[in-house]
């Protein structure tokens, strides 16, 4: 599909998207997340989610956003170490939503917005729904336990 | 000087708890602020703690009336994940019932909006006719809303005769025609209530990425079902409405025309029913380690859940969902601009949401 390959050559990504399981990803290499961001926004692809995965021991998270191309689901993964990774949502309003919802669940930081609380309450803090480390302003109890006694 | 007024959390003109902050000036409305998060469960994070059996009948109850919807998507992912693909028997079985929960979600939503437009006589002429879909939902599954159809590899039930239930659709088609179509697009209750009110411009539904019927009455032409084609809908011939005004007109019209386009295809899909097995699954899942998603057109637009396994484990380590509200919620904001005050539960309701979903 020639959308894909424009997308890949205005990111500079020299390895080929790679269909697994249904969906097209692209290892971003080094282009960052409004570099993509704005290559799919170019290429007229509809922004779809994030979708955030905690990895294990201190490798930090996986973030993986997805578009929709003409029926085509694409995916670029991103791994972040330092909690935090720059926000989108100036480039696509769509963001805004899963943004405050992953910022919520798992204490991300999206920078360069503000933020405005969506499905916590007055006293609730960021990072207790689906955090398992201790968020960055956290004390490091309770959450990993609490996990393991519903599992 | 503007005012604020909140509708919500509780209020009688939602179906379900969220909060519309609307800023006013006399009765213009001309900024609104959402809240949502009073349903929410943290069904997320249930899931990672129920095993493959149980994580199905969890996320059957993200929703109450896309609940086969939630199940087939979530069965789709972890297909992927199983090397096992559902007999061809079992993709129409899932065709059929995804076709008839979306005529009972376009129904209940048209009651609603009746209610709304304050035209109860109608509001009663669609549950009567829902409880008859309710009814053949009722014939295949045994269940009236959580159906318990889908598993990984194939569905629970068989339709052992499924020419015998084309007169069903075709009697709930022709009570649709009769009734609640032309009264939707032709009354002059219908129309005073719903022309140029609540509109999404198509520039604002791209940027907002709404999708279903919301996106189509803005003249997006996008649905799954055809641009990216599940269970057996690749052997359906259908016809995808799409409405240029994008007001609340314009996505009662898009609705309407899918009730018919969703009866031609139940009748296609119960004329074509291959035979044979309805599932393929063995008695135990291997699961491979990795990430699988899925997507379905679901009545209210495109859901997509993201499933995450650990080898020889029986718990998904991540599911997450994207629900068809949750993406066309944010929209609200701009269809209430500019409206006045009393359309705005209308406006909101025009886009059928479901916060039990938004909120999981």
């Amino acid at each position: 599909m020639i959308a894909l390959e424009t997308i890949r050559e205005k990111l500079g990504v020299s390895e080929p998207w790679v269909e697994s399981r249904g969906t097209h990803w692209l290892n971003p290499g080094a282009a960052n997340i409004r570099d993509v961001t704005q290559a799919m926004n170019a290429a007229g692809a509809r922004f779809v989610t994030i979708t955030a995965y905690e990895l294990p021991g201190d490798a930090g998270f996986r973030l993986e956003y997805h578009w929709d191309l003409q029926g085509w689901l694409l995916g670029v993964p991103f791994q972040i170490t330092a909690n935090s990774i720059e926000s989108i949502v100036d480039l696509i309003e769509a963001a805004d939503w899963i943004e405050r919802e992953v910022h919520e669940g798992f204490a991300i930081d999206f920078t360069g917005r503000e933020y405005v609380p969506l499905m916590l309450r007055p006293g609730d803090k960021p990072g207790v729904n689906l955090r398992v480390a201790p968020a960055p302003d956290e004390p490091a109890s309770g959450l990993q336990g609490q996990k393991e006694v519903a599992k | 000087m503007s005012y604020k007024i909140p509708m919500g959390p509780y209020h009688p003109g939602l179906e379900e708890p969220y909060k519309l902050d609307m800023i006013c000036e006399g009765e213009t409305v001309v900024d609104a602020e959402l809240n949502i998060g009073f349903n929410f469960r943290g069904i997320e994070h249930l899931a990672e703690t129920r095993n493959y059996v149980q994580v199905i009948a969890l996320m059957e109850r993200v929703c109450g009336i896309c609940s086969f919807i939630h199940t087939l998507t979530l069965c789709q992912a972890m297909e992927k994940l199983t090397g096992l693909e559902a007999p061809p028997r079992a993709q129409y079985i899932r065709v059929v019932m995804a076709e008839l929960e979306r005529l009972h979600s376009h129904v209940l939503w048209a009651g609603i909006a009746a209610k709304l437009m304050g035209f109860k006589t109608m509001f009663m002429t669609c549950f009567a006719l829902r409880e008859k879909v309710m009814d053949v939902l009722q014939a295949i599954s045994g269940n009236r809303v959580n159906y318990s159809m889908n598993h990984v590899g194939g569905v629970n039930r068989d339709i052992e005769d499924p020419i015998a239930m084309v007169p069903m659709i075709d009697e709930l088609e022709r009570e649709m025609m009769r009734t609640v179509i032309p009264i939707f697009t032709t009354s002059s209750t219908a129309r005073s209530r719903c022309a140029g009110i609540g509109v999404l411009t198509h520039e604002k539904a791209i940027s907002c990425a709404v999708v279903g019927p919301t996106a189509r009455a803005s003249g997006i032409p996008q649905d799954l079902r055809r641009d990216a084609p599940y269970a057996a809908y690749a052997e359906m011939k259908f016809e995808v409405p799409v409405e240029q005004a994008g007001d609340v007109r314009a996505r009662l019209f898009v609705r309407a025309l899918e009730i018919i386009e969703s009866c031609n295809i139940l009748r296609q899909a119960l004329a074509k029913m291959a035979p044979g097995e309805i599932s393929s699954a063995g008695e135990k899942l291997v699961f491979v380690s990795g990430t699988a998603t899925s997507r379905v057109e679901a009545p209210r637009g495109e859901v997509m859940y993201s499933v995450t396994w650990k080898e020889n484990s029986r718990n998904p380590a991540r599911v997450h969902v994207r629900t068809p509200t949750f993406a066309n919620m944010p929209a609200v904001r701009w269809m209430v601009r500019g409206a006045r005050l009393a359309d705005t539960p209308l406006i909101q309701a025009s886009i059928d949401p479901c916060y039990s979903c938004t909120d999981r």
